[in-house]
């Protein structure tokens, strides 16, 4: 993987940036998802940290806890159900007692397919060598271009330049 | 509000893991001895049997169960507070969220062993895990004491993610800003993360949810505690109000034990900059809030006792207030109100650190108290007169309790030599974060770039 990146100061300037690359990529013969944008925080409020934002997360989490509470209830009625225990005519399957029990393992199946879910879908663990700078870490904001064509990469340059990167720099992993 | 530079954020809450005094290595072998020493004292009792603890008949819960109830009370300090603070988007809590997330964590933890340590043969724990052994028994599953083992695990797994999961940018922080084994490790641990902008809306879109669902299952956890007591016919325990009586005790000893930490933390790792009197002025006010809230719950539940004049009800509740127990009693209430109350409700005396401390320091030893006093004089007096009895800790109780004391702030110092006790990421995006219906604007877009680029 090679990039050509810039670090930025703060969020306008990587919002120009991006923008600058959006109007080009066609121009300079690459597509929008070799852009990439890296933070030492979110920046929900400014476009370019709306990228890929659509996420049915909660609805997956929902799923999890259905599961996770039919799976639980199924358990313990199943295991109730399975010792031949006298019991005089009351119930076998308990539903007070066992409702507890459901609804632990409810909000279980939530919790855990909300982390599974987050692993998958920001896609860590990832170790492999990817573009990045320490810079992130000290506050500025990376925008960049992966593998872009040998022939635009002086002009990609320059304008990461003109919408304000300190320092233009590159990849190589 | 402090105002500083990221690289100055970074250099400050970076410092603890890259720095030691020899302060902390006393520290660590103190909290050390005295957690061995209580380890030891297990060690007693599991070679010589429960029968070296003041546990005998008709006490059989003792001060291993107040410690179990009391640890489970701490834990709400963090977990709980931090997702309400996150659901209703508190600002002042993001230098607080983690140091409360931790306290949860160990607490619990510390709190599960008791309930091991308290059997006869903990060898056998795992019969209460659901496992298709060859006898083919199951759990009883209407056990109240296997709620616990549900309800306890879920708010462990689910409190030791929100805890870790918000943690990933700061390890990839402390990765590039290593060398050697400690880069390798925090490559690890940090599990890649770059800071795209969809791992971002993950990760706060996983909080979200996390939050939302951790808050029903802590109010679950010490509910189910207290249905340990309130599903048995004992004087003093087979109480409606238990549920909500003890969430409050457990929200009050929590906040209590958030204030101390957080103090002692500025304190030894010089955060005055980002642990401000104003974060304990807003804690000051909930403990005001909870300590009233918890004062209003003994005083309904002694009133319909009182009102109902149940003979074998009274018997515990004379004992309490006017026999044998009530200098702890009364210890309890003005550790809980008498104390804090006044304090925490002077704005001047709440607004200053020192005070909303030495408000908070009798609530811990309270709370433990209202957790033994819940325990065994209910026990001691039960429904038949001929079998009241006493109880007396022993000193292997009181080892293995100094022990667990001291294994929380242990735990917290080895914890703050390896995860930034702040969120740094969550600091930085409080210091930029605009309101909502003010959007952004990029100006100057049209001047600075070129004709050829558009």
């Amino acid at each position: 993987m090679r990039a050509i990146y810039g670090l930025y100061p703060d969020p306008d300037s990587a919002q120009r940036a991006v923008e600058v690359l959006q109007d080009a990529e066609r121009a300079l013969g690459f597509k929008e998802k070799q852009i990439v944008v890296l933070s030492g925080e979110p920046y929900e409020d400014h476009p370019f940290g709306q990228r890929d934002k659509k996420t049915i997360m909660p609805w997956i989490a929902a799923a999890g806890g259905l599961v996770g509470g039919l799976l639980g209830f199924w358990f313990i009625s199943f295991t109730q159900k399975a010792y031949p225990l006298i019991t005089g005519g009351m119930q076998i399957v308990t539903k007070w007692p066992d409702g507890i029990i459901t609804y632990e393992l409810t909000m279980l199946g939530a919790i855990l397919t909300t982390v599974a879910t987050l692993l998958i879908t920001a896609r860590i663990p990832d170790w492999r060598r990817h573009v990045f700078d320490p810079g992130v870490g000290e506050g500025k904001i990376l925008i960049g271009v992966v593998n872009a064509p040998e022939s635009c990469q002086d002009e990609i340059r320059r304008r990461l330049c003109s919408a304000g990167a300190g320092d233009v720099k590159e990849f190589a992993g | 509000m402090m105002n500083k530079t990221p690289e100055q954020i970074n250099q400050d809450l970076l410092l603890p893991l890259n720095s030691t005094s020899w302060r902390y290595y006393v520290a660590v072998a103190a909290l050390g001895s005295l957690v061995i020493m209580g380890l030891c004292a297990w060690g007693y009792q599991l070679d010589n049997g429960i029968g070296v603890s003041g546990l005998d008949r008709p006490v059989f819960w003792g001060v291993y169960i107040t410690d179990f109830v009391f640890w489970i009370g701490i834990s709400h300090a963090g977990t709980l507070i931090s997702a309400i603070l996150r659901v209703s988007n508190a600002k002042w809590r993001r230098p607080v969220t983690r140091c409360a997330e931790a306290i949860t964590v160990f607490s619990l933890l510390i709190a599960a062993t008791f309930p091991v340590i308290h059997l006869g043969r903990p060898w056998l724990f795992f019969w209460l895990i659901p496992y298709p052994s060859e006898r083919g028994i199951w759990p009883q599953f209407r056990s109240p004491l296997l709620w616990d083992f549900f309800a306890i695990n879920t708010y462990l797994i689910g409190s030791f993610s929100f805890l870790l999961l918000p943690s990933f940018p700061d390890f990839a922080l402390v990765r590039d800003r290593s060398t050697g084994w400690r880069r390798r490790i925090y490559s690890i641990v940090s599990l890649g993360w770059r800071g795209t902008p969809k791992q971002w809306h993950r990760l706060e879109m996983a909080m979200r949810i996390m939050a939302v669902a951790i808050i029903p299952v802590a109010v679950s956890v010490h509910t189910i505690v207290s249905w340990d007591f309130a599903m048995a016919p004992v004087p003093g325990w087979h109480s409606t109000i238990f549920g909500p009586y003890f969430v409050a005790g457990a929200i009050f000893s929590g906040i209590a034990a958030l204030i101390i930490a957080m103090a002692v933390l500025r304190k030894l790792l010089h955060l005055e900059e980002y642990l401000e009197p104003i974060h304990f002025d807003h804690l000051g006010k909930l403990l005001l809030a909870m300590s009233l809230i918890w004062f209003y719950f003994v005083f309904a539940e002694s009133l319909t006792i009182w009102y109902g004049n149940e003979p074998s009800e009274m018997t515990v509740f004379w004992v309490t207030r006017s026999g044998q127990f009530s200098w702890l009693f009364w210890t309890m209430v003005i550790c809980n109100v008498i104390i804090p109350a006044p304090i925490l409700s002077v704005k001047r005396l709440r607004s200053k650190i020192g005070w909303t401390v030495v408000a908070s320091i009798p609530v811990i030893v309270g709370m433990w108290l209202e957790r033994f006093l819940i325990v065994v004089p209910s026990l001691s007096h039960g429904r038949l007169p001929y079998a009241h009895g006493g109880y007396r800790p022993s000193w292997v109780e009181i080892a293995i309790t100094v022990g667990s004391f001291a294994a929380m702030p242990l735990l917290y110092l080895l914890f703050i030599k390896v995860v930034p006790i702040i969120s740094i990421w969550e600091l930085k995006l409080g210091q930029h974060e605009k309101p909502a219906e003010a959007p952004a604007t990029v100006p100057g877009i049209a001047e600075s770039v070129p004709a050829s680029g558009r």
